[in-house]
């Protein structure tokens, strides 16, 4: 054999044992124990008041953030790239600092802006609105760690989406919202159907930042991912893996969703699978992508 | 129409973002700078920081060297199962934090087949600083091989087999001809994965068992401080970490522009 060769081996043999052990393993793990005491066991697990309780909160809170983004996302990616004006640059730069910012950095700006001890908490609470301790926290929580996904999945979409194919439909006699109907949703469908799921299935597992903001309170504000962890704190292994399982099954089937639903017909599963998983990072990467045109 | 979605675009940003940042600074310098570097530099505060660092650099290690080693598996070979472990590579990204630290609990913990194995052998992982390390080592793995893939592939293999038909062995072709055109991507991958290793909180929380000045690294401090009520202390800690995802987001920036020169250029030899 050639060195070549060789080292080729030696390379791909590195490569599948790292990820591996390093990836595959730990989830063999979680596998085994969720089937140690049978779908029984699993069944009664989930459906503790408690557990039932965080599970519900955390699909619902994390509906909720992902609506608002979608909508606050479209409106944000839209003007960023068809308006100009002043504090464009300053407002598009900002856009990344959630990937940058600790969650629980996160967590604690929300909590302190939006406590009962600052001006702002304490304004709300005279209106009646609690954020802190209560669900409009962990919503927030949750906006502020997904923010840039459909921002930054939209943007290189409204940016090739040239003017000019909206005006060809209005020469041809549509109306704005004809135009914009066949126009221009078809062509930022996939991407912010991409930039929708992705904020669902980080929500979902959020815990540094909601674990400030929600207070903790069985039954009430406690998310999935808080629930686990005190499962894990009070030596409750069965508990906090039958959870963990349903986050990560919900998790998986989002991400399959979005597969079905943006998949270009005719192409093949397996390969379209693993570009699905490579979509949070493309949402990542294609901001390089932003600044080179600007 | 115009005026009114601007507007809704500043007060999106300012609920979720300016405000949110604005006030913690206000808050960790608002009783003077002596208070805030008191916090700052207290033992546990400093100690926190330090630990971060070592892990960070370590993970960065790591990642490195095996995400360029698998990056230029993906992009240079054909073998069986290669989706699979596409697939796997991108996973950490859709895992609860939590979650990822309680399946190493599930896997080296107490009692486990390899945690026996490990505890026999006097290693000890879990509540110390391997299982930090594990856990972020997971949570980064992504970046680097995400970012090294698509360039590898973009830049051929042609400019290697003329190496090698010259004569330079595996390790030169490395570093005088794929080194040079992967950098820029590295430096990125690497970037992202110093921003995530430091923030990391959930998954460290969870396998480090927390122990004051001996596992607490700065995001713990931090949420240590938060829940012993110092707020002063966790806002303090808070805005220099804050301070540090700047950072991180301007060197980010400035690679990303000399990234994309770079991959500019190599796609043009591609095309060329």
């Amino acid at each position: 054999m050639s060195q070549h060769t060789v080292t080729k081996l030696a390379l791909r043999s590195a490569a599948i044992g790292y990820v591996l052990c390093l990836i595959l393993l730990p989830l063999t793990a979680i596998g085994f124990q969720s089937f140690e005491d049978g779908l029984t066991r699993f069944m009664d697990d989930i459906q503790q008041p408690q557990a039932k309780a965080a599970l519900t909160l955390t699909i619902e809170a994390a509906l909720v953030a992902t609506v608002i983004n979608a909508l606050f996302g479209t409106l944000s990616a839209w003007v960023l790239v068809r308006y100009d004006f002043p504090g464009r640059a300053f407002l598009n730069a900002l856009v990344d600092l959630p990937f940058a910012v600790p969650t629980l950095v996160a967590g604690i700006m929300i909590a302190a802006l939006y406590g009962a001890t600052s001006p702002i908490g304490a304004w709300l609470n005279t209106g009646g609105i609690e954020v802190l301790y209560n669900v409009p926290g962990i919503v927030l929580a949750m906006l502020f760690v997904t923010m840039p996904f459909t921002i930054r999945s939209l943007q290189p979409v409204l940016m090739e989406l040239e003017q000019d194919q909206e005006e060809a439909a209005y020469t041809l006699g549509a109306t704005p919202w004809q135009a914009f109907w066949h126009v221009t949703v078809p062509s930022v469908l996939p991407g912010l159907l991409t930039g929708v799921f992705l904020t669902f299935v980080r929500a979902l597992g959020e815990f540094g930042s909601v674990v400030i903001v929600a207070g903790n309170i069985p039954l009430k504000t406690q998310v999935a991912a808080v629930y686990v962890y005190g499962e894990i704190e009070s030596y409750n292994p069965q508990g906090a893996t039958s959870v963990s399982v349903v986050v990560l099954i919900v998790s998986f089937l989002a991400l399959l969703l979005l597969e079905r639903l943006t998949r270009p017909p005719g192409q093949r599963l397996p390969a379209l699978l693993q570009q699905v998983f490579s979509a949070q990072f493309l949402v990542l990467r294609s901001n390089s992508k932003l600044n080179s045109q600007n | 129409m115009r005026r009114l979605f601007i507007s809704l675009v500043w007060l999106y940003f300012t609920v979720l973002l300016i405000g949110p940042i604005a006030y913690l600074c206000v808050q960790a310098f608002g009783e003077g700078l002596t208070v805030f570097l008191n916090e700052v530099m207290r033992p546990e505060a400093v100690h926190g920081f330090w630990l971060s660092a070592e892990i960070t650099l370590i993970v960065l290690l790591f990642n490195i060297i095996f995400g360029t080693v698998t990056a230029m598996v993906l992009a240079r070979q054909r073998f069986w199962g290669q989706t699979f472990l596409s697939g796997l590579i991108d996973l950490p990204f859709s895992v609860s934090p939590v979650i990822t630290g309680f399946m190493l609990i599930l896997l080296v913990g107490p009692g486990t087949i390899l945690g026996t194995w490990f505890g026999a052998m006097g290693i000890k992982i879990l509540y110390a600083l391997p299982a930090m390390i594990l856990v972020t080592l997971f949570v980064t793995f992504p970046f680097v091989v995400r970012e090294l893939t698509p360039i590898l592939m973009a830049i051929g293999t042609d400019s290697e087999e003329a190496a090698r038909t010259l004569g330079a062995n595996e390790w030169q072709i490395f570093l005088r001809v794929t080194l040079p055109a992967i950098r820029w991507g590295m430096a990125y991958g690497a970037t992202l994965t110093i921003a995530r290793a430091i923030g990391e909180f959930g998954a460290v929380l969870v396998v480090s068992g927390n122990i004051l000045q001996l596992t607490q690294t700065a995001t713990l401090h931090i949420y240590q401080s938060y829940v012993d009520f110092n707020y002063v202390g966790a806002y303090a800690v808070a805005a220099v970490l804050l301070a540090v995802s700047f950072l991180i987001l301007i060197v980010l920036e400035l690679v990303k522009a000399r990234s994309s020169v770079m991959t500019d250029r190599s796609s043009q030899m591609v095309s060329s």
